[in-house]
């Protein structure tokens, strides 16, 4: 059985910021800090490994405390058996990925010959056996993160710190490791935290979702819930996408039996689909005109933030959207109402899954 | 040749002029010392006792000095680079001080601190039985002297630059300290290494000042190459120049393959 992370990461630095952040992460399951760039994430992965120490705070991993200032307490990262997978992934440029993957069982006793071997093994399993023997500066963005990944993995750590590990990747292999990366992330037995700036990537890996700005966690809940229900600004333009799995064929997504036209006619297969709150507009007749995407349902939730109000709709496609205040009174809008929608070709995001 | 000649810009004639001027500077001076060279005594000149007395003392000396270089140099470097204590920047000064002192003056102050009378000279001596003044291990001592300062001045150098981030990804994979440093800075900062290395050898191999000073000028036991020409000079011209050769060519072969081999990655 594995142990849980529960840390308290207090740093403070030069400058005036800073990083005041908690974290319960129970063994097998995935969080995801997420923020903007300059929110302090790859601070907490520094902390976490042991390579920035607390100012105040703690780290414990089951019943080991790795760092506790009050107590006198820090454990060396080299101690710590945690597992990262760096941001641009810092390969060793010296060593072939075989020996980039041995290199943690080696530098912990084990021998040439059977770290030789588990190196092959995991490399293979990651489907980049055929790569051991290249250098990391001959290696494609995708294959250099599965020489990571597995370089992370290989001495069986006990917590999989994960930062930003497709933001160096281009759109098509991006989809692709983030399905290989799911599948690992599940069988990794030890709490995993994802780093990203990414939400689509927070959403479809994560069970939990702290969102991190300036510092400090703005909102904790699940990928539905930071969905649904953004508390900051930031939260709500950035994350509070609506987004929706289906499959798309000559310009049109299918998303259960609902389909949805879209600008992209290129699109086929897997995809994911993104609709803006504000992209979506509620009215009380059929409009007339160009949305070709119009259809009715009723209001199941809504939400006043400020100058904002966020409508939840019922099937065919739970989305939310987004309206002011005045538009709300205008349309006379309660619980219940039968409203129509529309969302224009061209404001669906669609990136292949 | 046209086509060549209106893609690629014409360099700058007020560059190029005082750079042809600069080369001359090294250029004259060597090709004086060929048309000096007396071709057809060479061989002989050059099977001499004390030229191969010399060569021998040079060769053990330069690769004496850039042993003890690395072997203390390396982790003095790395000590300046990483390791943050009161006084580092005079700490440095001093390292580096050897580089613009003027050899003599290096020479003289080993004989104070390490002659038979000097500060730790004396101890030394009656404890080991050790005299390093006018010895051969003096002649190394001098050339270690002189020449350390360039290896440190580069491993520093590269090891300031370096990303220590895979440093960190090495720790967090259970790698202890010095396995880093021998895993991944060392093979990290190589063509610095190897660069220092060849600049402190050849440092070595044509110091003067401070080993005449300090070890004197003794044939088979302390007179290397450059000392060897000093004294023929007075009484041997062809011999000096013969001597002068064979250290252009040693040199410029040392110089020429290593920078070919690691310098382009600099």
């Amino acid at each position: 059985m594995s142990a849980g992370l529960d840390a308290r990461l207090s740093i403070a630095r030069a400058g005036g910021f800073r990083l005041q952040v908690d974290l319960a992460i129970p063994a097998g399951r995935t969080v995801a800090l997420l923020g903007p760039n300059g929110a302090g994430k790859s601070t907490a992965v520094a902390a976490l490994a042991g390579l920035v120490p607390l100012h105040d705070g703690h780290i414990r991993l089951g019943t080991k405390t790795l760092d506790d200032p009050e107590n006198a307490r820090f454990v060396a990262p080299e101690k710590r058996r945690i597992g990262v997978v760096f941001q641009d992934y810092l390969l060793f440029p010296h060593l072939s990925a075989l020996d980039n993957v041995a290199f943690g069982l080696r530098s912990t006793g084990t021998g040439r010959a059977e770290a030789r071997d588990r190196a092959i093994a995991l490399l293979s399993r990651l489907e980049v056996g055929d790569l051991a023997e290249s250098m990391p500066a001959e290696l494609s963005g995708g294959q250099a993160q599965r020489i990571a990944l597995a370089r992370a993995l290989v001495t069986e750590p006990e917590l999989l710190l994960l930062d930003e590990p497709l933001a160096a990747l281009d759109v098509t292999t991006r989809a692709r490791l983030r399905h290989l990366l799911s599948d690992h992330l599940e069988a990794f037995p030890g709490p995993r935290l994802l780093i990203t700036h990414e939400p689509t990537e927070a959403f479809l890996l994560a069970d939990e979702i702290h969102v991190i700005e300036e510092g400090t966690i703005t909102q904790t809940g699940s990928p539905d819930d930071i969905r649904l229900r953004p508390r900051t600004p930031y939260i709500a333009d950035l994350a509070g996408s609506n987004l929706l799995t289906g499959r798309a064929a000559g310009g049109e997504v299918t998303v259960g039996d609902f389909t949805l036209r879209v600008a992209d006619t290129a699109a086929d297969g897997a995809v994911l689909a993104t609709i803006h709150p504000r992209a979506i507009s509620l009215h009380l007749q059929r409009p007339e005109g160009s949305p070709r995407n119009t259809w009715q349902t009723s209001i199941m939730r809504i939400d006043h933030h400020g100058d904002r109000v966020r409508v939840q709709v019922a099937d065919p496609l739970h989305l939310t959207a987004e309206i002011t205040p005045g538009a709300m009174d205008a349309l006379r809008l309660v619980l219940g109402s039968p409203v129509w929608l529309s969302v224009k070709a061209t404001e669906i995001g669609v990136e292949a899954d | 040749m046209t086509g060549r000649a209106r893609t690629k810009q014409r360099p700058p004639l007020l560059l190029v002029v005082p750079a042809f001027v600069g080369l001359l500077f090294f250029a004259v001076p060597l090709i004086g010392l060929l048309a000096r060279t007396p071709w057809g005594d060479l061989p002989e000149l050059l099977s001499s006792s004390v030229v191969v007395d010399a060569f021998r003392l040079s060769l053990l000396a330069s690769i004496g000095a850039t042993a003890l270089s690395a072997v203390f140099g390396v982790p003095l470097a790395w000590v300046l680079a990483r390791v943050e204590f009161p006084g580092r920047s005079i700490i440095r000064g001093l390292v580096l001080l050897p580089l613009v002192l003027p050899p003599v003056v290096g020479g003289a102050a080993l004989l104070f601190a390490l002659g038979r009378r000097g500060a730790i000279g004396e101890p030394l001596n009656e404890l080991t039985g050790l005299v390093l003044p006018f010895s051969t291990w003096g002649v190394v001592v001098a050339a270690t002297f002189v020449s350390m300062p360039f290896l440190i001045i580069t491993v520093e150098g590269a090891l300031s630059s370096l990303d220590g981030r895979h440093e960190g990804a090495a720790a967090t994979l259970g790698a202890t300290r010095w396995t880093v440093v021998r895993r991944i800075t060392l093979p990290m900062i190589a063509p610095s290494l190897a660069a220092g290395l060849a600049l402190t050898w050849a440092r070595a191999f044509g110091e003067f000042g401070a080993t005449i000073t300090f070890a004197g000028n003794l044939q088979g036991r302390t007179q290397t190459l450059p000392l060897a020409v000093f004294v023929a000079l007075e009484s041997d011209r062809d011999t000096a120049i013969a001597i002068s050769l064979v250290m252009v060519v040693v040199s410029l072969t040392v110089l020429v393959l290593l920078r070919n081999r690691w310098w382009r990655t600099t």
